[in-house]
């Protein structure tokens, strides 16, 4: 009984990780610029990692596999931001303008650009 | 000394959980490898530097649980933002930093790319600037709800804000 719990369990997560990993696929081409595509990113890095790596973790119980399992996940939670910040200032350096929406208030910046 | 010491139990520690291979050569080979470790982050004179008793505070955890949370709320409002595009409303934003330690600051920043929808850009000293996919993430962020439980995480959540 309890195997089943953790199968379904750990199951759902697998395919909840899965399907994370998709959509932030389909985010990444169908977002408009370089700075948008970042967040559809974060979605596979965030929530995909997660789910794949504790679903994982689950299937293989109690062993030196799962503290593994917990450790690259600890070191992606903490090196997935750096990462992404790293990615986002060089662009914001090397002058690439993030698109912005139309009706606010902050100062946009002229044309949003193409290069990305 | 005090942090010679436990950079190496840490390393031990990490070396025994990742090898699970437990012979005297490789064990040998292991303690080698913590030695050099440690003797190289003496000679880069990193050791201790970064120490924050912050990291050893019965709040880190459960911090951690509430941004495990925050995640999984955000990806799934960038979920739907992803499956609908049309309704994206990128936008940039300053939010002030008024935490005192530069952990402090750091983890604000990376905590703020980690939930989806929002990535910082620049951090100062007071300031960060983020960029929000859309109207609800930025929100979430200017009504300061992180910036006030990594004050919490810092210990200064008396402090006036």
């Amino acid at each position: 009984m309890a195997d089943w719990i953790i199968d379904v369990v750990s199951w759902t997560l697998l395919l909840a990780g899965g399907a994370a990993g998709v959509i932030g696929g389909i985010g990444l081409l169908r977002f408009p610029d370089f700075y948008t595509r970042l967040h559809a990113a974060g979605v596979t890095e965030t929530l995909c990692a997660l789910a794949i790596l504790l679903g994982l973790a689950l299937q293989s119980g109690l062993n030196l596999a799962t503290v593994k399992l917990i450790i690259i996940l600890l070191f992606l939670l903490f090196t997935a931001p750096t990462a992404t910040h790293a990615l986002a200032r060089a662009a914001m350096v090397d002058g690439v303008e993030p698109e912005v929406a139309e009706d606010d208030s902050e100062p946009t910046p002229g044309e949003p650009s193409s290069n990305t | 000394m005090r942090y010679i010491i436990s950079l190496t139990l840490v390393l031990a520690a990490l070396w025994l959980a990742i090898s699970g291979v437990y012979k005297p050569l490789i064990l040998l080979l292991g303690v080698g490898s913590v030695a050099l470790v440690v003797w190289l982050s003496l000679r880069m004179e990193v050791v201790g530097v970064e120490h924050n008793p912050v990291l050893f505070s019965w709040r880190l955890p459960l911090y951690w649980f509430w941004l495990v949370w925050q995640i999984v709320v955000a990806n799934i409002n960038v979920g739907r933002l992803i499956l609908s595009p049309g309704r994206i409303h990128p936008r940039m934003l300053s939010v002030p930093v008024r935490h005192k330690t530069a952990v402090a600051k750091v983890a604000y920043a990376n905590s703020v790319t980690l939930t989806p929808g929002t990535v910082s850009l620049l951090l100062n000293e007071d300031e960060l600037t983020v960029h929000a996919l859309d109207t609800r993430s930025a929100r979430e962020l200017e009504a300061g709800t992180m910036a006030e439980r990594i004050a919490w995480l810092e210990g200064s959540a008396t402090e006036q804000k």
